[in-house]
């Protein structure tokens, strides 16, 4: 017994970490439980609901189509911001005073605040007065991704690689820079060739660092707000409202607390059910 | 078959790396170069395999200039220090592939793989990644690789020195059987005297940038050319100090001298260098060409079988190595027993006297 009494001191210990673990996780997403279950009124009236919202949530058209979007676009940037990544990573040079410029040139979109991005690119795509949507109007092109979807479209997908690809590059960069030169002189003296040098030396020795690089886009790109908000505002009508744009009209626009709630959970267990998912898929074969 | 090194100069940028070499291996076989970090013992295997071009100079491989030959075309194989593989090939396809990049038969491919790794003890091993094998065991798959192709130029680039010792004993044991019955020519990099020693074969003393000797290496061990090759072939370094011959006696202090051997009669009188190995230089009195010396004791240390103290002679330390353990004070004053018989006399342009 007076073991465990002594014992005691450790919460004291791990006390900052709940505290710090309670106010910023736990209590918010307990709020975010609390109104998902029940309707609001005003006056703070609540009335039990049960799984009403999530059963509206999950049937409604609007949150399917959101999520399609999501899922979309993410694909999409996945599909460009990967390979894209690693092909600039490995032109790059891997010695001499241009390594620190290209850095520093690759480093500088990830150093732009996210509203100014989508500030910057709102007027750099405006078709009648920005440099990018005039460009391309005067090339034949009928650009307006204030009025057509797929110029809307094309301008988030753009600016997101501009924005990102410079992530994965330095990602990939730090895992090609790390294969020994040995291994270099290994497949010259063997004769291979440059692409069996990509395909079977680099790329595998990159695949922990590509495997952070996947995480970490899928991550912030399923969950983008800021950059599509400002430059799009989620339309032309709703063709870019991705899932957290469409969670904030809900919830701040419409004020409807329960659904929001909701839908807030749904999109948080998705997140974690397909990082879970990638993680456990890419890391496989390295736990043999 | 034969390698040869013609005035060959290796500079990058304004430093340069290999002065002009000679170098001539004549009959294949197993040769050593042997020298410290940065002596250029990469250089010098870079530029036989063909992954560096020399600055000037030539290099003839069986009669053929090779100066410009790229790697791939020189039918040369080559083992890092660090275990090189493909990281997602098994066993089998990473020993395969060189022999797969020559669009070799696949029936070929296999019954040289199989016998390969029968050789290196790979057999049961075949079918798993290099990353679910043991350091020895990664080494070993990259030395049937370097074997599998039957090259005419092996090099081995200090390949032992990731490896732990037990294993490194057990690898370096087989490297005779392994290579025995193959003709081609290996040049193995070491910067261990003792593994140049277990290895036998021929030895080049590399010392930055130059080779300053090459022969057998039991008879390069014995009479180095000079001082430089005497020092990078010891381990610890050889014990040195200028001593002056007069008459029938050496000086090296006022506290120290020995009488001149008869062999060493037709030295004329003058300054020489001494040159002692560590384990000629005993704490116990021995045999009559022992000449006892005192010394104060700076460090010792001790191993299961051995003692080497390190002491002072003058203003220099000495290193003494011998069989046993036997403690002694720091700071004491001792004697030392000094087998004279086995002294190195090297001239005033640090060349040894020829007996």
């Amino acid at each position: 017994m007076s073991r465990k009494t002594t014992n005691q001191k450790a919460w004291l210990f791990v006390l900052p970490v709940v505290v710090l673990v309670a106010f910023n996780a736990l209590i918010p997403l307990m709020t975010v439980v609390n109104y998902s279950v029940q309707e609001t009124f005003g006056n703070n009236v609540f009335f039990f609901e049960g799984v009403k919202w999530f059963e509206e949530v999950l049937h409604s058209e609007r949150f399917h189509a959101s999520l399609l979007r999501q899922l979309t676009f993410t694909s999409i940037i996945l599909i460009i911001e990967i390979p894209l990544g690693v092909a600039i990573a490995l032109t790059m040079p891997r010695k001499g005073p241009w390594v620190s410029v290209c850095l520093v040139l690759m480093a500088l979109p990830l150093l732009i605040p996210w509203n100014v991005v989508g500030a910057m690119w709102n007027i750099f795509a405006l078709p009648d007065i920005g440099l990018l949507g005039k460009t391309l109007n005067s090339m034949g092109f009928d650009y307006d991704y204030t009025q057509q979807p797929l110029s809307a479209w094309f301008t988030v997908i753009l600016m997101d690689v501009w924005h990102w690809t410079s992530l994965v590059v330095l990602l990939a960069y730090a895992g090609v820079s790390s294969i020994p030169e040995a291994y270099y002189q290994a497949a010259k003296i063997d004769g291979a060739s440059s692409w069996a040098i990509i395909r079977y030396i680099e790329l595998p020795k990159m695949k922990r660092v590509l495997t952070i690089a996947i995480l970490l886009r899928f991550m912030d790109s399923f969950m983008i707000y800021t950059e599509p908000f400002v430059l799009t505002g989620g339309g032309p009508g709703n063709t870019t409202t991705f899932l957290s744009i469409d969670l904030v009209k809900i919830a701040l626009g419409q004020f409807d607390l329960g659904p929001a709630a909701a839908m807030s959970l749904i999109y948080f267990m998705i997140i974690l059910l397909l990082c879970w998912l990638f993680y456990t898929l890419m890391m496989k074969d390295e736990e043999k | 078959m034969s390698l040869e090194f013609k005035n060959i100069v290796k500079r990058v940028d304004s430093e340069t790396h290999i002065y002009a070499t000679d170098l001539k291996i004549e009959d294949g076989g197993f040769n050593i170069l042997l020298g410290t970090t940065l002596s250029g013992k990469t250089t010098l295997l870079h530029l036989m395999a063909g992954l560096d071009k020399p600055t000037s100079g030539e290099l003839w491989f069986n009669g053929k200039n090779v100066t410009g030959v790229p790697a791939q075309k020189r039918n040369v194989s080559m083992v890092h220090q660090q275990f090189i593989n493909y990281p997602n090939f098994t066993v089998f396809e990473n020993i395969a592939s060189p022999l797969r990049i020559s669009r070799m038969p696949s029936p070929e491919i296999n019954s040289r793989v199989q016998k390969v790794s029968e050789l290196l003890k790979l057999t049961p091993l075949l079918q798993r990644n290099p990353s679910e094998l043991s350091g020895g065991q990664q080494q070993r798959t990259a030395l049937a690789r370097a074997l599998v192709k039957d090259a005419d130029l092996v090099l081995l680039d200090e390949p032992l020195a990731n490896l732990d010792f037990k294993l490194r004993e057990e690898l370096r044991d087989e490297l005779p059987r392994i290579f025995g019955d193959r003709h081609c020519t290996v040049v193995y990099a070491t910067s261990e005297p003792s593994e140049a020693l277990l290895l036998g074969g021929h030895t080049a003393t590399l010392h930055e940038g130059r080779v300053t000797q090459f022969g057998e290496t039991s008879k390069i061990y014995r009479h180095p050319k000079d001082l430089q090759s005497a020092k990078v072939f010891s381990d610890p370094p050889i014990n040195s100090a200028k001593i002056e011959k007069q008459g029938g006696t050496f000086t090296l202090n006022e506290a120290i001298s020995w009488p001149v051997l008869e062999k060493h009669n037709t030295m004329r009188d003058g300054t020489y260098t001494v040159g002692i190995r560590p384990h000629h230089i005993s704490t116990l009195a021995g045999s009559e060409n022992m000449t006892s010396i005192k010394g104060k004791v700076v460090t010792t240390e001790f191993s299961g079988s051995e003692s080497t103290v390190h002491f002072g002679v003058g203003d220099q330390t000495w290193v003494s190595q011998s069989r046993g353990i036997h403690p002694i004070e720091i700071g004491a004053t001792t004697d030392f027993y000094l087998d004279i018989s086995r002294c190195l006399y090297f001239d005033t342009n640090n060349e040894l006297v020829s007996l």
